[in-house]
């Protein structure tokens, strides 16, 4: 029950990511370039994405904190770390540049394998490498 | 603004928050797709079944959507192939370090006010717009 909990929610997740066109980093881009407004041509849909997606899911959240058990059986679990430390910090820093670069994030990167085009596997591939660099590194 | 779309922007939006509400309510899990994606080849292996569910589904998502609206989402990709690989390597480096992207952090996170993710959404949004500002109005891409 788990996996199609999970299999149903990524769909809806892959769904949402397709209606909202931010499948499309040429429009996370032109979200971006807040350069545009001077020449109109902004494109403010972005933030209208996470405003949409926030309202949705803050009353989920709110449930999560006086429940334990997840529906399809397991616990809750939620971050525990409160620290505002370097590696966040500088983490974030260095996934903004590589998402302004192209305008790609993990999530429509991975949505946009499904019109096979041969960018989004590099970009997903690479990416991978990218996390996988990571963890090496925290085994050292 | 021409190029705005406020509707299907706030249902798509709707959409996601409501894959990671459920996400949570029915698995108990946060919806952070780096996480998810990158903990694919690790852990239990009942939770690993989980993730490639719905890695599985994040990909069958546009296709439902190509089939309902009789339409592809237009994906248009500029970038070359060796930027594409700094930034894949950028992303996935930065999304692990920093445990966490704009699903994860960016919707997630700032659902539950958390400060960490609050910080890591403003620390993306900031360098993601000086880079895309500087590759299109300096460097000219």
């Amino acid at each position: 029950m788990r996996i199609l909990g999970a299999l149903f929610c990524g769909t809806l997740f892959g769904a949402g990511l397709a209606v909202s066109g931010m499948i499309n980093p040429e429009k996370v881009l032109a979200f971006l370039d807040v350069a545009a407004i001077a020449t109109n041509s902004w494109d403010p849909s972005l933030a209208l994405v996470m405003l949409g997606g926030l309202i949705v899911a803050t009353p989920f959240f709110i449930w999560a904190k006086t429940h334990s058990n997840a529906l399809l059986g397991g616990t809750v679990s939620l971050p525990t770390k409160r620290t505002l430390d370097r590696p966040l910090i500088m983490g974030s820093l260095l996934f903004g540049v590589g998402w302004g670069l192209v305008g790609l994030c993990p999530g429509p990167a991975i949505s946009a394998l499904s019109q096979l085009q041969i960018k989004s596997l590099v970009f997903v591939l690479a990416m991978l490498s990218g996390m996988a660099l990571h963890r090496g590194f925290l085994r050292k | 603004m021409e190029n705005f779309t406020p509707i299907s922007a706030l249902c798509g939006g709707a959409m996601i928050g409501l894959a990671a509400g459920l996400y949570l309510m029915l698995n108990g899990r946060i919806a952070g797709i780096s996480g998810i994606v990158g903990n694919l080849a690790s852990g239990p292996r009942k939770q690993q079944f989980e993730r490639m569910a719905f890695v599985a589904g994040l990909i069958l998502g546009p296709l439902l959507v190509t089939i309902v609206t009789q339409s592809s989402p237009a994906i248009i990709i500029n970038a070359s192939l060796p930027l594409l690989v700094i930034a894949g390597l950028l992303v996935g480096f930065g999304t692990s370090l920093g445990s966490g992207c704009t699903s994860g952090h960016g919707i997630c996170g700032l659902a539950r006010l958390s400060p960490r993710s609050m910080v890591a959404t403003l620390a993306f949004m900031g360098s993601g717009v000086a880079t895309t500002y500087l590759m299109r109005h300096l460097a000219g891409f």
